[in-house]
């Protein structure tokens, strides 16, 4: 059978049992933009994993030098990552030079996997090894309940190859990309790209657009984190879920109302003596309608503010 | 043109049919691991009794002793707080010697057993625990006439990027032995009086493995917590890898007289820490 006719085959298959044919819907390559010369962006989908969307729901791209490429992040699946390795070659025939993780939550890295016959450098923060390793065995566990055992398969988190401890350089070809790995902040993992050609920063997940941002690592560490951000001269950025925004710093401003809330609410329910679990029923809810998948996050984000803020004097 | 097509679509349906037939027991698999994994499977309980309670009978009526509160879905997989509301008075006469915390499908199942005195006033204890997954947290209550009563909550698992993991290991292991104790409520005398510990420690579980060096993260974790007040004990917890990273413990104790309330933590690296705090009653 011709390629167009397994292509037609998976499409019809798709949609009789959605999630339930990897390798076959792997063949159609992810929708990309092309936001700056040479910068492609997926913008995931505001959902949670599902085997409908096979963990395609955060942002994920490339930017293209003239030697070789760069990946930034592969998304939450096997399928995922390939599904953006053929959006590549659609593109170019360059090689896949490094793959870019920007932190170490599963809807970015999950489709590691799919990158490693182009043998390339996978670059992330120095904890991003260590949490990994912590994380690996609960995420699998986690992914295999969501897309069911066999379409979760092949789903590996990579190690990198190079870890960056503070700031590196790598080069494209006539395209230099500035990476910087932050404090802890949205994670203790966070490293964001920035493209001196187009002046394009990829943020990762220290900025959510339209969904809930989601906190694991420190709240104080994110608002600093986006204090010194603030002074990054960017053309364009790229968020971890949401729209690109040439409105910068003004893109930043939701998300920093809703994380200047938290930490004001769980401050003060703190000095209140209220439990934890008194403050994940009452902080910051009048941010509610203002985020999609509120209710998926904020309980966490409550409990991750609360552990932190009650070690303060 | 139209026969072609009608052969292309005949064949396709053909193999569509087939690869269908292939793949629909995985989808019903797919469909059923979507709600979540069948509660039992495996009775992991039944496996770990014996361990614990031998033959002992343990009667299903905890909640006439106790409420256990627990939230339905673990939203952070790493802090999942747990209450144990006593619905009796700590009285020489009768009163919860001990309460087992145990998750069941937690690789450590046994999170906490928490010795309990009359000078505890009232056996409530808040603390926070790892939770892995879909899973049943319960609590045995064992009286002074050695009667073991159990009671337990089924507590859905977390979304997709919480991890029983800590958020930021190496600002946990900076601290490490920090204590805070502090009294949550004035202290009057001669009725119970609410107090936290908060311990600053890592917890580390030990069940991380590296892939390519196939060695494990050596377990440090808090194993005994011993609380006093004026030297007499109120409470001690012998204490596992199922209680989340900075173990948080509230609790009720009742002072006689002013005094001291003096905590020793020893960790599994045999570590003490030590922390003490004035009670002045008004």
């Amino acid at each position: 059978m011709n390629m167009r006719g397994l292509a037609r085959i998976a499409l019809l298959l798709g949609m009789l049992m959605p999630g339930v044919v990897p390798a076959l819907a792997a063949e159609s390559p992810l929708a990309v933009r092309q936001v700056a010369p040479g910068v492609f962006v997926h913008q995931g989908a505001h959902e949670e994993t599902t085997a409908a969307n096979m963990g395609a729901i955060a942002n994920t791209g490339f930017i293209v030098g003239e030697r070789c490429v760069a990946v930034i992040d592969t998304g939450g699946s096997l399928e995922n990552g390939r599904r953006l390795r053929l959006s590549i070659s659609h593109e170019t025939s360059l090689p896949v030079c490094y793959v870019i993780n920007t932190h170490v939550h599963p809807d970015h890295v999950f489709g590691n996997a799919a990158f490693k016959r182009d043998a390339p450098a996978f670059v992330g923060h120095e904890h991003l090894a260590a949490a990994m390793l912590a994380r690996r065995e609960h995420y699998r566990r986690s992914l295999a309940r969501l897309l069911g055992e066999r379409a979760a398969s092949g789903s590996e988190l990579i190690a990198p190859t190079q870890a960056v401890a503070s700031d590196m350089s790598i080069d494209l070809g006539g395209r230099v990309l500035e990476l910087h790995a932050w404090p802890t902040a949205h994670t203790d993992t966070d490293l964001t790209v920035l493209d001196r050609a187009s002046g394009t920063l990829w943020l990762g997940d220290l900025l959510f657009e339209r969904r809930v941002p989601s906190l694991d690592g420190s709240l104080k560490g994110w608002l600093a984190a986006m204090e010194s951000l603030r002074g990054v001269p960017a053309r364009l950025v790229i968020p971890g879920h949401g729209a690109p925004s040439a409105d910068w710093p003004s893109a930043m401003r939701d998300q920093e109302r809703y994380l200047r809330a938290l930490l004001r609410d769980v401050r003060q329910a703190i000095k209140d003596k209220k439990t934890l679990s008194q403050a994940v029923a009452d902080a910051a809810g009048d941010e509610r309608p203002r985020w999609l998948l509120f209710d998926d996050y904020h309980p966490r984000n409550v409990t991750a503010a609360y552990t932190e803020l009650e070690w303060d004097d | 043109m139209r026969s072609k097509l009608n052969h292309f679509t005949r064949r396709a349906m053909r193999e569509a049919a087939l690869l269908a037939a292939m793949l629909i027991p995985q989808a019903a698999t797919a469909a059923m691991a979507a709600d979540g994994p069948a509660r039992n499977v495996v009775d992991n309980w039944t496996r770990i009794r014996p361990g614990l309670f031998k033959q002992r009978s343990i009667a299903g009526d905890a909640e006439q002793m106790i409420e256990l509160v627990t939230p339905v879905r673990a939203e952070d997989a790493a802090v999942v707080p747990v209450a144990i509301r006593a619905r009796l008075a700590q009285s020489p006469d009768r009163y919860i010697k001990r309460l087992y915390l145990i998750i069941d499908k937690n690789p450590a199942p046994l999170a906490a057993v928490f010795n309990l005195t009359p000078d505890a006033g009232r056996a409530d204890i808040e603390t926070r625990v790892r939770v892995e997954e879909y899973t049943d947290i319960r609590v045995v209550v064992e009286m002074n006439d050695d009667s073991l009563h159990m009671t337990s909550r089924y507590v859905k698992a977390s979304g997709g990027c919480s991890a029983p993991a800590g958020k930021d290991p190496a600002a946990a292991m900076a601290g490490i032995g920090r204590m805070k104790l502090t009294l949550e409520q004035a202290p009057q005398l001669n009725r119970p009086v609410l107090a936290q510990l908060m311990i600053r420690h890592p917890n580390f579980s030990g069940l991380a493995m590296d892939q390519v060096t196939r060695l494990y993260t050596p377990p440090h974790y808090v194993k005994r917590v011993d609380i006093a007040y004026n030297g007499k004990p109120v409470i001690s917890a012998d204490t596992d890898i199922s209680i989340s990273e900075n173990p948080n413990f509230r609790f009720y104790f009742v002072p006689r007289q002013d005094g001291k309330l003096t905590v020793e933590v020893l960790d599994s690296q045999d570590a003490s820490y030590k922390a003490a705090l004035p009670v002045k009653t008004n």
